[in-house]
């Protein structure tokens, strides 16, 4: 008996899950969300997925969507792992009038997997801030935008940042700087532009790498103490980059000689190791722990209403504001393609054209409320990333301070690489590469 | 009444000794085959539901059959040699990554002797094949160990196998090509100069590795290897007492495991994830593939496909079900609720049938041949 009514309440479950609500799906622009609030790195996906979906209810209740064309998403739980984010990403690529406008994986291993799959699924995958490197090249990489920065930029910032302090480009010469990553693609990826700038300045490159998760970092920084680096760059994200400062701390390696990147520059990063990370630095993407009329406009439109997902002193965090921009600079592409295809929910493949065509002033920039946090981008064929400006931040203890200028990743030295891997991944995948002067 | 067998006579003892003896077998294996081979692809062709979404078929009967299929592998070694092993994700590793060098040309500098090896690429089919031979060989070295030690000891030692080649994948740059975030991506799926691209292209190319080697599996459990596999299982002393060489009996049931194993690797590398870097095979990984052979039932195959079906299939589905029936809640509490409900299943169930979803079947069945009077 309980057999049979387990199997009939199986049955019933199995049913529902594949039943699909029907709704009015007339005039609504479908966004998949690919999150993590769960697992190794839930300390930072939540803020990031929190400011993404309070931005999208900002434009639906104050402005009633894109020229009137609603944004709905659905959100699914990737906890970080590539197989699960390829089935969230299967799960939620066809929903909609038109499908998913766009996919945002929040995971560089997930960006891999995804970027064969959205070739043939014809849907823009935006990694901004993270993702694939040589995705830049947009006349290989059609479909991929790590919009605002790379890797390699991030890299070249940070190198840039070290010879200011240092004195100077030329006072690199061997010096001694050592990178601490997380072993996965993520962390991996810097690695080649950090090699040629080694090569560039004289100095002496040592990756260290993190198993993942990375609660696990005392022979790391025992290798540290004894190899004594000028300088420690982190590339961790979720426990990994507390866990960083408290073993750096143990082995009394200076905190204001370690720069994060802007993953690792966040308040849930510092906040576990108190008082030790005073001193920390860390690059950010542009923006960082700021309140700009945009987020007067969440409170008074979102939060007002009842409709906000987070506790109000969250808004305007470092990971809260990056989930803000990456909304908004997808909802100003949606915008874009609108232009051209007209006011109605558009395909993945619209979507990639206003990507592809996105030009953000500094007045329109004003006008959605993003001044001070964001430069203007502009977005081509052969740029997919936009812009490559970035300022360094420090904790003082209460706050993140911004100690630096700004600073703008050098090309000369990224630029080779880009064309090397790119064409590399174009021959091996029989890319023929668009031409970028016929696009329009 | 089913399964009533009156009138089915063996006449001779090929008939009494087939791999299906029961006619009603036969012929519900037939139309699932049917099914899996024709309906299927008409269903998802017309979009039919269930089976009508790329959906379906992309993230949960490729991952299913892929899965069911390592599975199987495992189940070869854990549920019919008795020799536990946590290196299960190791092995998908290898077959992934082996297929992987071998579809993109291997190049092995031997400067000691002056020379290198040097192998071309070679096609998807011999390489993915290539793969499973390099698991199978891997397989056997990891074996040895087994002809000293049992049980949990063994596992330990497997154990080091996984971490062995997790971190040989991540810091050995010649497995991935020097690629410079570690991370590698599928060569285009060509066979015989067909490209498989489509869902449904996918599906039955994986459907058509799972059915021969379910079948190879089926055939071999039954043989007379198979028999020296369960003996050294049921009791090792009295199986070589018997005059089973335990050497041969233990190492087969390795390299066939891992030659399984390591297909279904290269199948979850080439053809469900695209490209995929060591964390895909990671201990987790060897994890899951335990738990869907104890789940499904240790010695029997079709076990294999009930476990795979129900470590995987399951979360996925639990985690759907708030969002369609309309209860908003956030989906860290679903991903949590997957956890525990799941979990809690698992301990029901074997606590209710410990030796899994093949036994309820085997017991259901029995039942059936006796019916009206079943005992």
């Amino acid at each position: 008996m309980i057999r049979k009514t387990l199997a009939l309440a199986a049955a019933a479950i199995g049913m529902t899950a594949i039943a699909e609500p029907v709704l009015a799906q007339q005039n609504e622009q479908f966004i998949p969300l690919l999150v993590y609030r769960s697992g190794a790195y839930a300390v930072n996906g939540v803020p990031y997925a929190n400011g993404v979906v309070d931005y999208y209810n900002l434009v639906n209740e104050r402005d009633g969507g894109v020229n009137g064309v609603k944004l709905t998403f659905e959100e699914c739980e990737t906890a970080y792992a590539t197989d699960k984010g390829v089935e969230c990403y299967e799960r939620l690529k066809g929903k909609g009038p038109t499908g998913a406008a766009y996919v945002n994986p929040l995971s560089t291993g997930i960006t891999f997997a995804l970027t064969e799959k959205t070739l043939a699924d014809k849907i823009p995958i935006i990694t901004m801030g993270y993702g694939r490197a040589d995705s830049k090249n947009g006349s290989v990489f059609t479909w991929n935008f790590p919009l605002l920065g790379t890797y390699w930029s991030a890299a070249d910032i940070a190198i840039q940042h070290v010879a200011r302090e240092m004195g100077g480009a030329d006072k690199l010469k061997g010096k001694k700087i050592s990178l601490v990553y997380h072993d996965s693609p993520y962390g991996k990826e810097p690695i080649p532009a950090l090699q040629v700038l080694a090569q560039k300045h004289g100095f002496e490159f040592t990756p260290v790498p993190v198993t993942h998760p990375g609660v696990e970092q005392k022979s790391q920084w025992l290798a540290i103490r004894q190899n004594r680096p000028d300088y420690v760059l982190l590339w961790g994200w979720g426990v990994m980059n507390g866990t960083a400062i408290r073993e750096a701390a143990a082995v009394a390696y200076p905190r204001d000689k370690m720069l994060g990147v802007w993953w690792s520059g966040a308040e849930p990063d510092v906040t576990p190791a108190g008082a030790e990370s005073v001193g920390y630095k860390a690059l950010m993407l542009q923006h960082g722990a700021q309140r700009t009329p945009v987020h007067a406009d969440i409170e008074k439109h979102v939060y007002a209403k009842g409709k906000g997902i987070t506790e109000k002193d969250k808004i305007g965090e470092v990971l809260y504001n990056r989930g803000v921009v990456n909304a908004m600079l997808g909802v100003e592409a949606i915008r874009t393609a609108q232009s051209k295809f007209g006011k109605k929910p558009l395909t993945g493949e619209q979507v990639r054209w206003g990507y592809e065509n996105l030009n953000l002033s500094a007045e329109r920039l004003k006008e959605l409320g993003f001044e001070g946090m964001l430069r203007p981008i502009k977005i081509t064929c052969a740029d997919h990333e936009g812009a490559r400006d970035g300022r360094v931040q420090q904790w003082d203890g209460k706050a993140w301070k911004i100690i630096s200028d700004w600073y703008t990743a050098n090309q000369e030295t990224t630029e080779p690489l880009v064309k090397d891997v790119s064409a590399k991944y174009a021959a091996e995948k029989k890319i023929t590469p668009r031409d970028c002067a016929k696009e329009s | 009444m089913l399964y009533r067998e009156a009138g089915q006579f063996k006449t001779t003892y090929s008939a009494d000794m087939a791999i299906f003896p029961i006619r009603q077998d036969r012929v519900a294996l037939i139309l699932l085959l049917l099914f899996a081979f024709i309906g299927v692809p008409v269903m998802a062709t017309f979009h039919i539901w269930p089976l009508g979404s790329d959906y379906m078929l992309r993230a949960i009967l490729i991952p299913f059959l892929i899965l069911a299929l390592a599975a199987i592998g495992v189940n070869i070694l854990v549920g019919y040699c008795g020799q536990i092993s946590l290196g299960s994700g190791a092995f998908m590793a290898i077959g992934a990554y082996s297929a992987y060098k071998f579809s993109t040309g291997v190049h092995l500098p031997l400067a000691w002797l002056g020379t290198a090896l040097a192998i071309p690429p070679l096609p998807v089919l011999p390489s993915i094949l290539l793969g499973g031979l390099m698991a199978a060989v891997v397989g056997i070295l990891f074996g040895i160990p087994s002809l000293r030690i049992k049980g949990l000891y063994l596992a330990v030692a497997t154990l080091a196998a996984q971490f062995f080649f997790d971190w040989v994948f991540i810091r050995v740059k010649w497995f991935t090509n020097y690629a410079p975030s570690g991370s590698v991506s599928a060569p285009e799926l060509n066979f015989f100069g067909l490209t498989v691209n489509t869902s449904i292209e996918r599906y039955l190319l994986c459907l058509i590795f799972v059915t021969l080697f379910a079948f190879v599996a089926k055939n071999l459990v039954r043989g007379n290897l198979g028999r020296q596999w369960m003996a050294i299982r049921d009791m090792d002393i009295a199986a070589e007492l018997m005059g089973i060489r335990p050497f041969y009996a233990k190492l087969t049931a390795f390299a066939v495991s891992s030659f399984m194993v390591g297909v279904a690797g290269a199948l979850w590398a080439f053809v469900y994830l695209g490209a995929w870097e060591p964390l895909a095979f990671d201990i987790n990984r060897s994890f899951q593939l335990l738990f869907m052979v104890i789940i499904g039932g240790l010695g029997s195959i079709l076990g294999s496909f009930l476990g795979a079906a129900f470590i995987l299939i399951l979360p996925i589905m639990l985690d759907q079900v708030p969002h369609a029936i309309g209860v908003p809640i956030s989906v860290e509490t679903v991903s949590h609720l997957v956890f525990i409900v799941t979990g809690a299943l698992i301990c029901y169930l074997l606590i209710v049938e410990p030796h899994g979803f093949a036994k309820l079947w085997s017991i259901g069945k029995e039942k059936l041949r006796l019916w009206p009077y079943p005992y």
